[in-house]
């Protein structure tokens, strides 16, 4: 997976609201067309790190350097596909008038703008429903169109906060197929999950909890350091060795 | 006790959002000062300028309770009546004495007419002439100016505030709540063209909402309409423009639309207070100061020229000015207060 520079490159990163740290001493690097697996529990800090990645937040100390530039920088963002945790769509409009919104500030126009919108509604399997008002979309649809947002101008990079809650399992199974397919295109893909089987499929995994970083390995390694059986036991493991 | 949890719940909810607690406790308190200020201030003391053979009137009509201001000229005189400095000029034209009201506000027409019946009485049963009937006269507005016609200029102005003012306001409020500002924010977007662009779409539509407004006001209900139409749309626009960008900005400091709608009681309602609506001169001071830092107070006095005096660019100009640099102002800090959002 070593192929020259580090997509990512997170060194030292803390990051507290007043007096609270969510995020104690993170340093982990995300290599190039691999997909990168965040795993935690809900409140572990995994949204906080992927607002730094994605340049929305600072940090309070440490530095985040995406593809070699230091973050936040504004130019960077048009580098990263980011699909947010909540849908983050205009429930009053159409698919399609999401789409094109999104598509124009990202700079795509014209007749390249339309197939990048077929392309991605593609992708999630949402061709037939483009025309249709986004508050008509059921909540896995809604997730989708988000997905097929955050891959409209074709990022290196794609960050994505919990992609596949309310998804369900033969959809989840073909946006996992796509996102191979983007990872064999050279996307480096950073998502985080609660799921342990979906960390499973990812290349590498970083696993967090309340702000500290336990482990970052191949799920493979990760089980056969620890000697356990599932992922879940891995994770309990070394929030256990922790304490 | 299901009725009980219910209540509970209730309160516990108020006492967790400390703000919408306050402003049930302290904004009527607020509202109910402002309308005793206003309500409570003296009786109107009218400006009357006397001049030339006049000038006798004086001591009679200061016995009234009004301010006399004596010019050496009727020219001098109705220069000030113009400029609104004066409530009524008096001139003597022989021996009858000509009365000019500015006419632009009815509840000050009314205190000259009472100060001078009771003057000009007073002077003949002192003096024992003849009757003198005084001849009189409106610059602005006429004798049958109706109560509409004052107020509809500045009503204009306080409805297109609040409307687009709220509007504006819960829609840029949605789109945080929503996360589609945090979503706006992942994107190369710079925060100046957030902000720009919310101007440019609320604009088109207050510009036909402006123009609707004007429209409907001065042919379908009548109001005196004395200037130019023109002037009443830009001026109109410019206080959308005033009330969207305020809205927006504030509503960085809401947590939903309930804490938008508390922002009435505060931002709205004493603009309406100190908008001209009543007259300001009986105001303390510092409460006059405090209407000069508002919008509406500038776009209802442009509108009242125009629309009630016929007035042209230079008197609206200063008020055009302020509008502009009111709604500047407010995208300026619109864009640092998204800052709180996204440091670049």
């Amino acid at each position: 997976m070593n192929q020259g520079h580090p997509v990512i490159a997170v060194t030292h990163v803390r990051r507290a609201f007043g007096t609270k740290e969510v995020l104690k001493d993170i340093s982990l690097q995300v290599e190039q067309a691999e997909t990168f697996g965040i795993l935690g529990p809900s409140g572990s800090g995994k949204t906080t790190l992927v607002k730094l990645l994605t340049g929305i937040d600072e940090v309070t100390s440490g530095q985040v350097e995406v593809l070699g530039a230091q973050m936040p920088k504004l130019s960077m963002l048009q580098q990263i596909g980011y699909m947010a945790q909540s849908d983050a769509l205009y429930t009053e409009l159409s698919a399609k008038e999401n789409l094109e919104f999104f598509a124009s500030l990202y700079g795509l126009r014209g007749g390249n703008r339309t197939r990048r919108i077929a392309d991605v509604m593609e992708v999630v399997n949402l061709q037939e429903h483009l025309r249709k008002r986004v508050d008509q979309y059921s909540g896995g649809m809604k997730r989708r169109l988000s997905l097929a947002i955050a891959l409209l101008h074709e990022p290196p990079l794609l960050i994505l906060d919990e992609p596949t809650v309310g998804i369900d399992p033969v959809l989840r199974k073909s946006i996992w197929k796509e996102l191979r397919t983007l990872n064999g295109n050279g996307t480096t893909i950073v998502l985080t999950t609660h799921v342990m089987d979906e960390a499973e499929k990812c290349d590498r995994l970083a696993m967090i909890r309340d702000g500290q970083l336990l482990a970052v390995d191949t799920p493979a390694d990760l089980l056969r350091n620890t000697g356990a059986a599932s992922m879940e036991e891995a994770f309990l493991y070394y929030g256990g060795a922790r304490r | 006790m299901r009725v009980r949890a219910i209540t509970l719940r209730i309160l516990q909810q108020f006492i967790h959002d400390k703000r919408t607690m306050a402003l049930m406790f302290i904004a009527p308190l607020l509202v109910l000062s402002l309308m005793s200020l206003v309500f409570n201030g003296d009786a109107y003391e009218p400006k009357i300028g006397v001049s030339g053979g006049a000038v006798p009137f004086t001591r009679a009509l200061e016995a009234q309770n009004a301010t006399v201001i004596a010019y050496k000229s009727a020219d001098l005189g109705t220069a000030a009546l113009q400029e609104s400095e004066l409530d009524a000029l008096i001139t003597l034209n022989g021996t009858t004495p000509e009365v000019m009201l500015e006419g632009s506000n009815p509840t000050a027409n009314r205190a000259v007419m009472l100060a001078l019946t009771a003057a000009t009485r007073n002077l003949q049963s002192a003096g024992g002439e003849g009757q003198v009937q005084p001849q009189i006269s409106y610059l602005y507005g006429a004798e049958d100016m109706k109560t509409i016609d004052r107020f509809g200029p500045i009503m204009i102005g306080v409805f297109v505030f609040f409307f687009v003012f709220l509007i504006a306001g819960v829609s840029f409020l949605r789109e945080r709540t929503t996360g589609t500002l945090e979503r706006l924010l992942s994107t190369p977007l710079k925060r100046w063209e957030i902000v720009l662009g919310y101007v440019c779409g609320f604009g088109i539509f207050t510009v036909f909402q402006a123009l609707l407004i004007s429209w409907f006001s001065i042919q379908v209900l009548g109001i005196m309409m004395a200037g130019s139409f023109g002037y009443v749309l830009l001026l109109t626009l410019l206080l959308s423009m005033s009330a969207l960008t305020l809205g927006t900005l504030l509503s960085a400091y809401a947590a939903n639309e309930l804490q938008m709608i508390q922002f009435i009681p505060l931002i709205i309602v004493p603009q309406i207070f100190l908008s001209g609506l009543f007259p300001m001169d009986t105001l303390p001071l510092w409460l006059q100061r405090v209407g000069l830092a508002t919008p509406i107070y500038y776009g209802s006095e442009a509108l009242m020229n125009i629309m009630i005096r016929g007035k042209g660019w230079s008197a609206i100009a200063l008020d055009v000015y302020a509008l502009i640099g009111f709604s500047l102002l407010f995208m300026l800090l619109n864009v640092l207060a998204l800052r709180k959002h996204r440091k670049m």
